[in-house]
């Protein structure tokens, strides 16, 4: 059960050079979610007034369906040459190599919300009329909520038939309440009521957080030397 | 135990035909809906036979994952006796703070707490005195799949009997969406039973309803906060039920339990003896080789 940071720091550093080389996941999920706001944003045409309202959900949206596509790859990467089989058989524990992975993945996805926000922000004519600094631990905890989950889930959909359908059929069900949180304290923080608060749900987000972290971390194990 | 198949058939037949005249002629007509609530007794029996399947599949998915290693097994069986002592003390001391007695929801008594620990563990050590390793795997699939098709009778039902009283068909009601949610998880449940290779499928089956039902709790807080700030149709809740209706509800229940129970045991027989024969066929194909070139 123990991670030790050695191996977790390695495998990170190994998967953020081999992002970098190849930027395969951060252009593919960039462009994905291109597409998303470009599609909504015509299928919508919304003013400033709807937008703020609806806005919080479409970036959620857009964030979710475009880290499917980097979550589908962090483990099949590990196929090829059959380096998961390696880690299997090594004494480097579970724990430290699923870490790693999320990490990894909090990474790629905070790297494409970062350079998705601005977009928005011009398509929507967005301005945020609450307070914005909470957007901050919003975005943190949601993101951490899709790619703790997305990363496990990977993980077990790489032994399934179809398996980049199956990821986010087991992910999304599971995303329901994480979605929710993270929707309505956006929609809160960006439309500023005073009578409403963005807390509760950044409080309710980091319990669903700390929950599935810790059924990852003791769950882990087992489902990657399921045989 | 295979002659009790017929007779337990017999018995449910029996129960079945009586719970519907009971819902049909014997069950006061309510007073504000008419004659449309009746559903209600099918309705209600059959959300219920759901979750107490969906909750045996969870106590079985567990089981699956902590039996398999004999540390985690000690560890998950004293974990179950101290919720059950916890439980217990914990409504006796609610029994006596009248603080705490008030922060619990209406209508509900103190003892309740201690009821709902005790059998949670009574479920627990006899799924895990009857079921082998195993066999716990296949009620899991077993309780799953039933519980499927009876929380898509609530499902159906559900709406049926929302248009006519409420004017809509659906509502996104803290019931009704963690249903739906719970409906959703479990589907994709059976969806990953399915396409994964056979050896791997139960530890990934059971992982996937261990993160559901630490989900649901988690959904069913976040709909129910959602709501509260959103206008809310009227919704029938409060209020006391007559105990004529209420009779025919659980005569109505009783009926659906020992359906379900029916068709839990059919599918539970048809898996066990589906994976003696593909053990069967395995040892038969390493015995002759040639054979499977066949």
């Amino acid at each position: 059960m123990s991670a030790p940071p050695g191996v977790t720091f390695e495998t990170l550093k190994k998967d953020i050079r081999l992002e970098w080389r190849s930027k395969d996941a951060i252009n593919s999920m960039l462009f994905f979610a291109l597409l998303v706001v470009v599609v909504f944003s015509f299928s919508f045409d919304p003013n400033a007034e709807e937008s703020r309202l609806i806005a919080g959900g479409l970036i959620w949206v857009a964030f979710l369906f475009a880290s499917v596509v980097a979550l589908n790859q962090t483990w099949a990467r590990e196929l090829r040459n059959q380096v998961l089989d390696a880690y299997r058989v090594s004494p480097a524990p579970a724990n430290s190599l699923f870490l790693a992975k999320a990490v990894g993945n909090f990474i790629f996805v905070t790297v494409l919300e970062a350079l998705m926000v601005p977009l928005f922000v011009v398509f929507y004519k967005l301005r945020v009329l609450g307070p914005g600094w909470q957007l901050v631990p919003v975005a943190v905890l949601g993101t951490w909520a899709i790619v703790v989950n997305g990363t496990f889930f990977a993980a077990m959909s790489l032994r399934t038939r179809s398996r980049e359908i199956m990821l986010p059929l087991l992910l999304f069900p599971i995303t329901i309440p994480a979605l929710i949180s993270t929707v309505e304290a956006t929609t809160t923080i960006l439309v500023g009521d005073p009578t409403t608060s963005a807390k509760f749900w950044i409080v309710l987000l980091a319990t669903y957080d700390v929950m599935f972290t810790i059924a990852c971390l003791a769950l882990f194990e087992t489902v990657l030397h399921a045989e | 135990m295979r002659k009790a198949f017929p007779i337990l058939g017999i018995l449910t037949a029996i129960f079945l035909s009586y719970g519907l005249y009971l819902a049909m002629v014997v069950a006061p007509r309510e007073q504000t809906m008419g004659d449309v609530q009746r559903i209600f007794y099918y309705h209600v029996p059959s959300a219920w036979t759901a979750f107490l399947l969906f909750f045996i599949n969870f106590i079985a998915s567990i089981q699956y994952l902590v039996r398999r290693n004999p540390v985690s097994d000690k560890v998950a069986n004293w974990t179950i006796i101290t919720l059950a002592v916890v439980c217990c003390i914990g409504s006796v001391v609610a029994a006596v703070v009248p603080d705490l007695k008030a922060a619990l929801p209406q209508g509900t008594e103190p003892s309740a707490i201690g009821t709902t620990g005790v059998i949670i563990a009574i479920a627990y050590f006899v799924i895990r005195k009857y079921f082998n390793l195993e066999a716990v795997d296949a009620l899991a699939v077993t309780t799953a799949e039933v519980g499927v098709v009876f929380c898509t009778v609530v499902l159906v039902t559900g709406p049926l009997w929302a248009r006519p009283v409420w004017g809509i068909w659906w509502t996104w009601d803290v019931r009704l969406t963690s249903t739906l949610v719970l409906w959703l998880i479990y589907v994709s449940y059976l969806i990953l039973r399915r396409f994964s290779s056979s050896g791997q499928t139960p530890v990934m089956a059971a992982a996937l309803a261990v993160f559901g039902a630490l989900d649901v709790p988690l959904v069913y807080f976040s709909i129910w906060i959602f709501r509260t700030q959103h206008p809310q149709p009227v919704i029938g809740g409060g209020g006391s039920i007559d105990p004529r209706m209420m009779h025919v509800l659980l005569m109505n229940w009783l009926a659906f339990l020992c359906f379900a129970y029916l068709v839990c045991w059919s599918r539970y027989r048809l898996e066990i003896i589906k994976r003696e024969v593909e053990e069967a066929q395995a040892l038969e194909s390493l015995l002759e080789p040639r054979s499977v070139a066949r």
